[in-house]
């Protein structure tokens, strides 16, 4: 071949546009695409928008009232009482289901017998719903049915366990459901994150001398962040949205003692019949929810490029 | 190296998992300062071995002696031993001198004297610039380096060393296997090394115990194990490429095969007398002679080339005597081409008989 021959090839052969490039992976992505613009980001901007007008039943665009809504909200008792509410039972579910999980995990990664039984016995709650698991706690925690009457029964005439009917610890007993319900999941993730771990850290550590529990506290838990991670995300999402265990064991009650903002949210949209006023609510959630996502994410992705 | 006792010693070690039988009855002596290699394909028992001198396995029956102390069932930490593997297993959010130090820190020891310990290792394995990295900030070499620097600095007798040089590339793999020499030269303890690497076996042992089925076939010197392998498997897993092997008969001093005919005067036995018996003749590639060379051999004869490998330093030839494969190592430029004939020859004192029966040298 010529050298002419080489220049016209190079001519004639040109890179195909980029546009076209994996044509087939980009038709088969445009659905997600238009689900993550139009549900995910158009539906909260439009959330977002009616916040701020007096809609009631049907949203209402043209009827602007500003920050109404929010002073409304922050001035009800019910909403504080809400976010209060989801402050103790979100913090005290992430510590001890973490805890909790992951002392399961380390149990169950010790090479025990039956690890199979166990741990199937451990997940099983996860496979319930938690309008079940909600009326099951019901049932276990109702004062003349359940645990206290049994305790009462064997011969402590004075023990008092009722936290269903206790305006003041109600919220403790959603968060033993909650718990019972959420820790096999926790286990499990961290059981495998842990199965990940080379065998060989272990015989390094024991040749060292290093205690089980300090090689758990320093070397694994640090080794297995991506799990914690996860397991964190999972956690804190099903926190922020928990609102039908409340439903099926409490209702809410005794009184508003056990209200949750999701649930605020749903019955001021659905009952009260103030969309308005629900739209400002969940906008609330969602800011929490970037106070917390945004600095996290800054840290865990934006760190990386300078490190 | 002048105390007799044995570094570590083995007697009657038994480990089974369930009904599988891994190791049975084991004895093994390694005297102070000796380098021993464990060599054997996977799944022969040698690591199982190296895990129950450790302590991380429990073992069945027998005793462990380190140091002439009975550690059978002592903690692998009070056993004086300090232990590298495959997978290095660094601590990998710790760096270097974190992943050195922290099992001494652990263990209560004085911060000066964990600095001087740390600092030492790190000088000999050259690894003072790196103290403030993390194991994922190092190649391959280096954190192998490190995870023999954190059994350095326990200032222990005995090295474990569990396939430490399988996970990196040729060239690493040949310039750790001279660190490692060098260090043993230097520390003079009493390591253990396990492989399944023939050459770092050859060229790293003072003695080489060949295992099978959790059974030590040889237990020799690496010249012994490669002149006179004491078996037909020792002599086939030593030596790449492989022993050829011919099955004949032995009788009245010569030795008879559809291939080979030979007399066998000049063979050195195993205990003087040779027996007429059904056997296999083994030579290694490199012993037999081709070409001019053949002149005066005991045996001669004609091979067909059917496949020339040149290496550089020298020249693997495939040829076909009588109808079965043989190997020949021959120089390195050599012209020879496939479909030639190539004289070949080789002489009695290079031999390797063994017993059909027994396998065993004869």
């Amino acid at each position: 071949m010529s050298l002419s021959d080489a220049e016209q090839l190079n001519e004639a052969v040109k890179p195909p546009s980029k546009l076209f490039k994996n044509l087939t992976a980009k038709i088969a992505a445009i659905p997600m695409i238009l689900t993550a613009l139009v549900i995910f980001i158009g539906c909260t901007i439009w959330t977002i928008y009616h916040s701020f007008t007096k809609s009631r039943l049907l949203p209402s665009p043209d009827k602007w009232i500003g920050l109404d809504n929010y002073e409304r909200l922050w001035s009800e008792n019910r909403w504080i009482v809400s976010i209060e509410n989801l402050a103790i039972y979100g913090i005290c579910s992430l510590i001890l289901s973490l805890v909790i999980g992951f002392c399961l995990a380390a149990l169950l990664d010790r090479k025990i017998r039956f690890e199979n039984t166990i741990r199937t016995i451990i997940l099983y709650p996860f496979a319930l719903s938690f309008v079940v698991t909600g009326l099951v706690w019901q049932w276990i925690l109702n004062p003349e049915l359940g645990l206290q009457n049994v305790v009462r029964n064997l011969g402590f005439e004075n023990f008092t366990f009722d936290p269903i009917n206790n305006a003041d610890i109600v919220i403790f007993g959603i968060l033993i459901a909650g718990i019972w319900q959420g820790s096999g999941f926790v286990m499990v993730l961290l059981l495998a994150g842990m199965r990940g771990i080379d065998e060989d850290i272990w015989k390094a550590s024991r040749v060292e001398g290093i205690p089980t529990w300090k090689t758990y506290i320093f070397i694994v838990i640090p080794m297995m962040r991506p799990v914690f991670v996860t397991a964190l995300v999972i956690i804190s999402a099903g926190i922020i949205k928990v609102y039908d265990l409340v439903v099926a064991q409490t209702s809410g009650g005794p009184g508003i003692a056990s209200e949750v903002p999701a649930k605020y949210v749903i019955d001021k949209m659905f009952q009260s019949q103030n969309l308005g006023l629900g739209f400002a609510a969940s906008t609330m959630m969602l800011l929490s929810v970037l106070v917390v996502l945004i600095p996290w994410a800054y840290l865990e992705f934006g760190g990386k490029k300078n490190g | 190296m002048t105390n007799t006792n044995p570094s570590v010693e083995i007697k009657q070690l038994d480990l089974s998992f369930g009904k599988v039988e891994v190791l049975k009855n084991l004895n093994l002596e390694i005297a102070r300062g000796e380098f021993l290699v464990l060599l054997g394909s996977s799944g022969c028992g040698k690591s199982t071995l190296l895990n129950c001198i450790a302590g991380l396995l429990d073992v069945t029956g027998g005793q462990i002696f380190i140091n002439d102390k009975n550690v059978t069932w002592a903690e692998p930490s009070d056993r004086g031993i300090g232990m590298v593997f495959q997978s290095y297993a660094l601590y990998p959010q710790m760096t270097v001198e974190g992943n050195m130090s922290f099992g001494l820190k652990n263990a209560g020891m004085a911060k000066d004297e964990i600095k001087r310990r740390v600092d030492k290792a790190a000088g000999i394995l050259q690894l003072e610039p790196l103290l403030a990295r993390k194991p994922s900030a190092l190649s391959g070499g280096q954190r192998q380096r490190v995870a023999i620097g954190r059994a350095l600095v326990r200032d222990v007798d005995v090295f474990l060393f569990d396939e430490p040089l399988s996970n990196l590339d040729a060239k690493l793999r040949t310039d750790l296997r001279v660190e490692i020499k060098r260090l043993h030269q230097q520390l003079q303890n009493t390591m253990i090394y396990v492989t399944h690497d023939q050459v770092e076996a050859m060229t790293l042992a003072d003695r080489i115990a060949i295992m099978k089925d959790g059974i030590i076939q040889q237990l020799d010197d690496p010249n012994t194990i490669y002149a006179k392998p004491r078996n037909k498997y020792v002599a086939d897993f030593i030596g790449s490429p492989a022993m050829n092997f011919f099955k004949g008969e032995i009788k009245d001093g010569s030795f008879s095969s559809p291939e080979v005919s030979m007399d066998l005067k000049g063979y050195e036995t195993v205990d003087g007398n040779l027996p007429n018996t059904n056997a296999w003749l083994g030579i290694r590639p490199e012993h037999i002679q081709s070409g001019a060379n053949t002149k005066g051999c005991s045996f001669v004869g004609d091979a067909t080339i059917e496949i020339v490998d040149p290496m550089g330093s020298d020249t693997l030839v495939w040829a076909s005597l009588a109808g079965q494969s043989i190997r020949v190592r021959t120089e390195g430029q050599s012209s020879l081409k496939v479909g030639e004939t190539l004289k070949i020859g080789f002489n009695a004192d290079k031999l390797s008989i063994f017993d059909t029966d027994t396998e065993l040298r004869v």
